[in-house]
């Protein structure tokens, strides 16, 4: 197990690194210095004030080659930065990009966690509960729903919440945050409200057919010829046979814990990661955008390691090797 | 024969076909087993065996249904009644081994738990004392090492000794009834014949009686008391293992034991009934072997033949031998 952990460490190993040779092409090879510093200083900024701060950002020095000082390139400074987690500045402001991720990490754990905390156990049992009356009209009135609540933009969620629950009928902020603990809460619950309706269709509908397929199965008619009931069956035979695709879905949504959602965050005024990534865009602040690509990247690659370490718990017959 | 253990009578079990009608794929199908006995259902794949086995549990998987007929286990009818009452029979009254033992426990649980589990769903016994029934269980079903297996997980076992497992979950809360659905069908020859000898020796032992659903004669002239044919959802001939299987009087039955490579001398090529069993919606209205059957006059593809009762307490349906009467 050791071994494959080594391997599949040095496999993500390779994708970061791939990911951060796609980050320089991007921000430093396409996108042209020049352009950045306008942007960042406004067009009529006098050549010396760009020069200074292309200086001051590390742009003027050459792209891959320095005959003269081979480490003293824009790679070679990027890769050291991002693998030594020395962010550097903002683009934009200037502020210290590893100050920004400190502050924003909190807001953004603040709406993820409680997602991930209730939108997990909620989806699995409204799953089980839709496939224990399969063939009913519990079942496919479920289905319906799920396919309705999935088919509607996470923006009609976002603005009709705010509309509804916030505006009409005036029970938690239009959007906002407030780090006191005693009115967190009150700016958390529509952003978390929202999150948890515009995930839980697809959410539902994926454990649902997860869930079906093992009640097919022949240890689950083994089970019944046993005397088990069917709530029984359910929650002893099929819910641990079915976690591997479970925790699998989930492993993919653990980078977002981190990342934060750009759109909810945004929309609900939330200073998180998420809000720090959107307002990254619209002020051309590569440097800050590119440790967020890198970040995600990251947290994919352990994500995907844990999940298969968590394979070996739930299911004995999986042996990494 | 007095009264006995298990009475199916008229039972029906239907699927839904293309359009509104529903396809008996049991049809109006009769079985007795009395106490101690071992009753075997042979036939084709496809002839309604294994439902008929499920639909006496109530284990029929969905969309299909039973329709009609009576079930009746020591006298009490198990048709209709309520889902928890039918539970209850599950397991402790009626317990089933299937084909699959690979596919037939569940993969991520201990097997020694699972057999505990079928101790515990029956009977208020503590995890400590179950543990300690389903090792007994597996000393009785011939598990080597069974301190060990009890913490095994399936894929660490072998078919016979998963096959071994499953009927140590079937034994675990003492049933009157054992319905072993193609039991040995998965397993190696050598596994085969040991498995049987366990069924035979076990069912001894407890004085259960065997519902043994198989399509291989030779487990049937191992094994059973009394045997009842099956052909397209209808039981064509039943008798005693001597007379089915020594003076067979349908000729699907004679076709069987003819096509049985036991039966057949060296270099002599195999007999095979001709065609096969046709899919449940194209069962014909008058007898349904009768486009199979080498003596089909036309009164077999017209009307469906009524029982024959014969000498010794069997029956048969066919048309030849009620006019030979």
């Amino acid at each position: 197990m050791l071994a494959y952990l080594l391997r599949r460490l040095a496999w993500g190993a390779v994708t970061v690194v791939g990911v951060l040779l796609f980050l320089f092409w991007l921000f430093f090879l396409y996108a042209d210095p020049q352009d950045v510093a306008r942007r960042a200083l406004g067009e009529k900024a006098p050549p010396e004030a760009v020069a200074q701060w292309l200086a001051n950002h590390g742009y003027d020095k050459p792209a891959v080659w320095n005959p003269a000082a081979p480490l003293d390139t824009r790679l070679a400074d990027h890769l050291r930065r991002m693998l030594t987690f020395d962010f550097g500045k903002s683009d934009a402001d200037d502020t210290p990009i590893a100050a920004r991720l400190a502050d924003g990490i909190g807001p953004t754990l603040s709406v993820t966690v409680p997602l991930l905390l209730l939108g997990l156990p909620l989806a699995v049992s409204l799953a089980l509960l839709v496939a224990f009356f399969r063939e009913t009209y519990i079942d496919r009135a479920g289905v319906v729903l799920s396919v309705l609540a999935m088919s509607v933009s996470i923006l009609i969620y976002i603005l009709g919440g705010q509309f509804l629950l916030g505006k009409v009928l005036r029970w938690f902020p239009i959007s906002g945050f407030d780090p006191d603990p005693g009115v967190v809460l009150r700016f958390l619950a529509l952003p978390v409200l929202v999150g948890l309706v515009s995930h839980l269709g697809s959410d539902v509908r994926f454990y649902r057919a997860v869930f079906l397929e093992e009640s097919n199965r022949d240890y689950v008619r083994t089970a019944r010829a046993k005397g088990a009931s069917d709530a029984r069956v359910m929650a002893r035979h099929v819910l641990p046979n079915a976690l591997i695709p479970v925790l699998t879905n989930v492993s993919l949504a653990i980078p977002f814990l981190f990342t934060g959602s750009l759109l909810l965050e945004s929309f609900f005024g939330i200073p998180g990661l998420g809000s720090i990534t959107v307002e990254a865009i619209h002020a051309n602040d590569f440097a800050t955008l590119r440790v967020m690509v890198y970040l995600g990247a990251l947290l994919f690659v352990a994500a995907q390691v844990l999940t298969d370490v968590a394979y070996t718990l739930v299911d004995p017959r999986v042996r990494l090797g | 024969m007095s009264a006995p253990l298990l009475a199916v009578e008229g039972l029906v079990t239907s699927f839904p076909g293309r359009g509104a009608e529903r396809i008996a794929v049991v049809d109006r199908v009769d079985l007795a087993i009395a106490a101690g006995e071992t009753l075997a259902l042979v036939g084709e794949s496809g002839c309604g065996k294994s439902m008929t086995a499920l639909s006496i549990v109530s284990l029929v998987p969905k969309p299909g249904r039973v329709d009609a007929g009576s079930v009746r286990l020591a006298g009490r009818e198990l048709r209709g009644l309520p889902v928890d009452a039918m539970r209850r029979v599950r397991g402790a009254e009626i317990a089933m081994i299937f084909q699959e033992p690979a596919t037939s426990l569940n993969p991520v649980q201990r097997v020694g738990a699972q057999v505990a589990e079928a101790v515990r769903l029956h009977e208020r016994v503590s995890r400590g004392e179950a543990l300690r029934r389903a090792l007994a269980l597996f000393e009785s079903v011939g598990i080597p090492d069974p301190d060990a297996r009890l913490g095994a997980y399936p894929h660490q076992l072998s078919g016979g000794l998963k096959q071994r497992v499953m009927i140590a979950i079937a034994l675990a809360a003492r049933p009157k009834l054992l319905v072993a659905d193609e039991p040995t069908t998965a397993l190696d020859v050598t596994v085969q014949a040991q498995i049987l000898e366990l069924l035979r020796r076990l069912a001894g032992e407890t004085g259960a009686s065997v519902l043994l659903i198989t399509h291989d004669l030779g487990v049937v002239n191992e094994l059973a008391d009394r045997v009842a044919v099956m052909y397209a959802g209808r039981v064509v001939e039943e008798g005693t293992r001597e007379a089915v299987l020594g003076a067979p009087r349908h000729p699907y039955t004679q076709g069987l034991l003819r096509a049985m490579p036991a039966r057949a001398a060296a270099g002599e090529r195999l007999y095979e009934i001709p065609g096969a069993v046709p899919a449940a919606d194209a069962w014909p209205p008058g007898c349904r072997f009768a486009e199979r059957c080498a003596i089909a006059q036309d009164v077999c593809r017209a009307r469906e033949p009524e029982r024959t009762p014969l000498a010794g307490g069997g029956g048969v349906r066919c048309h030849a031998v009620a006019a030979a009467r």
